[in-house]
């Protein structure tokens, strides 16, 4: 068996609050992400899909901080790493998308010259080369005119053009593990699905695994061949795609695929029932205790 | 680019022409005559016959609308009228003091930014440091401090006591005697800049696309270069440009303290004894210096945001 690209163990990560105090926000996360496989994640929004994300970049910012566990990348511990080391990781081997196309790009500087940062930041190329990489990036992601594009600044771009520059800019040093966070929520549900068939073909192309978090279990299947399901600051039920939605074995899992609105499943009543995971989650504060969902609600498990 | 600059450029005009005329509205119903203040200070009874010539001699008791042509033929030929106390022409006279006034303003914004901007900017690279507590306490204390008792402050120390500056007057325009008149109008925007340089990079800092800036493995400095600095100009463009302006208004009390000949102490003194060409003369050119910088401040938006081309 080979060695897993990233390895998460036990992570726990929270608000720092004084001298000793610490609100936790995971509560001991593991999993794996194989080489070249695209991972889930997916779970409620608050549930700490983003700080995962953001701590295996290295990213968390103050108040937030690391209290236990490990990340290692490629057998090698991030979390130990000094801050030179690890800034030429970031973006070159591991990179990162975000939710909002519309603010995540500088307005005053054009896309062609935020794309080539990344070939002189991490390549070592003048500037003048990095803008010809740039325009053959945009035409990776099939970006039309990728010539005229490039000197464009983003706010001449739609949503679903700016998240390719995003895709372009990610991707522009081949990293071994592109993480993406809500890539497609804020986008036109058309587009979203041009956006996701992207990153699906483009990574499967070099061989880039895919840390792809959404609250969409939708979104997740149609890209990944491993999902994990996040609750409250944990990790409550990892599987293959496929068996999770053919035996969800945690309550909250249940709730989730029932709220996913299926062609063709029709209830008795003829119109399909949408399950409402609100009465499931409610009383979120009782349950991080027990780490576990209470059998509650519409789809309370047999015991 | 140039479309867009020839356009702000022409706007200046019609505003230029409606502050004429308001100015002259405004002067035409002021009480108060040239004539009669000469003996406003009661050490000479007034005599109506001298009154009644000056005023002749003047054109102050034509018709309203006869004296509105002749200001507004005279001014179309960029004649701004005659003192009546020097009887020399306002143009000759605020020209002498305007780059007195420029220089002085000039001076005080420099010291301004140059401590200013990098202090802020310090500031809020390092939030709640001790840097940062210092500049913000010294802010605030530079903006609450009365500019002319810092005037006196200032001149005590290093006029009277220190002896390294000269305490007044021109010097016929050597630096020394800038230093002290540039300092203490400089406070305010100071002040103000390292302020708003520290709000506003604070909020570029947390911008989302800082931190996809950071995702691409930049270091701080790069980050700051890149990607802080041209957005923390927008607001510290604005910031000057505000000030820029205003610095005449403040500079009124630095010049008499320093006595500065510019353009201010011209328009106090010209107030006094309803000398109204020079008001009306000094205003004008007052409110084109506004128009100048905000002008410029626009012209300056637009180099740096490339959405402001667009609209
Ligand atoms: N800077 C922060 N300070 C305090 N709490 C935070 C901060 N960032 C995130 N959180 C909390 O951490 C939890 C997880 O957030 P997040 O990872 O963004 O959720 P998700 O991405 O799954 O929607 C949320 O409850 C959120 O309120
Ligand atoms: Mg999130």
């Amino acid at each position: 068996m080979t060695a897993p690209l990233l390895d998460i163990r036990d992570l726990h990560l929270g608000v720092a609050l004084g001298r000793s105090a610490h609100h936790p926000l995971l509560k001991g996360v593991t999993f794996q992400i194989m080489p070249g496989e695209a991972y889930g994640l997916v779970g409620e929004s608050g549930s700490g899909k983003s700080v995962t994300s953001l701590a295996v970049m290295g990213l968390l910012k103050k108040p937030l901080a690391v209290s236990g566990g490990e990340i290692l990348f490629k057998g090698q511990s991030l979390l130990a790493l000094p801050k030179r080391q690890m800034r030429r990781l970031r973006g070159n081997r591991i990179a990162m998308i975000f939710q909002e196309p519309m603010t995540a790009l500088n307005p005053l500087s054009t896309v062609g010259r935020q794309i080539a940062e990344m070939f002189v930041l991490h390549q070592g190329k003048s500037w003048g080369e990095a803008q010809k990489l740039a325009v053959e990036a945009l035409r990776n992601v099939r970006v039309p005119h990728p010539d005229r594009r490039a000197k464009n600044y983003p706010h001449q771009m739609s949503g679903g053009l700016r998240q390719r520059v995003m895709i372009a800019m990610a991707l522009a040093c081949n990293p071994d593990l592109l993480i993406a966070d809500e890539p497609t929520t804020a986008l036109d549900v058309t587009v979203q699905a041009e956006v996701l068939r992207l990153i699906k073909e483009l990574c499967a192309e070099r061989g880039t695994a895919v840390l792809f978090i959404s609250h969409d279990l939708g979104v997740i299947a149609s890209i990944c061949q491993r999902v994990g399901v996040m609750y409250a600051g944990c990790l409550v039920e990892e599987n293959e795609t496929r068996a999770l939605f053919d035996t969800p074995r945690h309550d909250y899992t249940r709730g989730l695929l029932g709220a996913l609105p299926r062609l063709g499943s029709r209830s008795q009543h003829g119109r399909q029932r949408l399950i409402d995971i609100d009465s499931i989650i409610a009383d979120r504060s009782k349950l991080t205790e027990t780490r576990f969902i209470a059998p509650r609600g519409a789809e309370g498990s047999k015991p | 680019m140039l479309r867009f600059t020839l356009r702000r450029i022409l706007q200046i005009i019609p505003t230029v022409v409606v502050v004429a005329l308001l100015i002259f509205v405004i002067f035409s119903v002021v009480p108060g005559t040239f004539a009669a203040s000469l003996f406003a200070d009661g050490k000479r009874a007034a005599d109506p016959q001298m009154i009644a010539r000056l005023n002749e001699e003047f054109g102050l008791n034509k018709p309203l609308m006869e004296r509105f042509v002749t200001y507004v033929t005279d001014l179309a030929q960029f004649d701004l009228g005659t003192s009546f106390r020097t009887r020399q022409p306002v143009i000759d006279l605020i020209h002498d003091r305007m780059w007195a006034s420029l220089k002085l303003a000039i001076a005080a914004m420099v010291f301004a930014l140059v401590i200013g901007v990098p202090l802020g900017f310090l500031a809020a690279m390092r939030p709640g440091s001790v840097l940062d507590t210092v500049t913000m306490i010294g802010a605030v204390s530079g903006l609450s401090m009365p500019q002319f008792w810092l005037g006196l402050l200032m001149m005590y120390l290093f006029a009277l006591q220190l002896n390294w500056l000269p305490s007044f007057g021109y010097g016929n325009g050597s630096f020394q005697n800038l230093i002290l008149p540039a300092i203490t109008l400089g406070v305010t925007p100071l002040a103000l800049l390292a302020r708003t340089t520290r709000a506003g990079v604070l909020d570029v800092l947390n911008a989302d696309f800082i931190r996809t800036a950071h995702s691409k493995g930049m270091s701080e400095i790069k980050v700051v270069r890149w990607h802080v600095a041209r957005n923390a100009l927008v607001l510290i463009v604005t910031t000057v440009g505000l000030q820029f302006g205003s610095l005449i208004g403040q500079a009124v009390v630095i010049e008499k303290l320093f006595a500065w000949p510019g353009i201010g102490s011209l328009l106090v003194d010209s107030v006094a004894i309803r000398d109204i060409p020079v008001v009306q003369g000094t205003i004008l050119v007052i409110v084109l210096w506004f128009l100048v910088i905000n002008t410029a401040v626009d012209l300056i938006y637009a180099a740096i945001d490339p959405r402001i081309k667009q609209e």
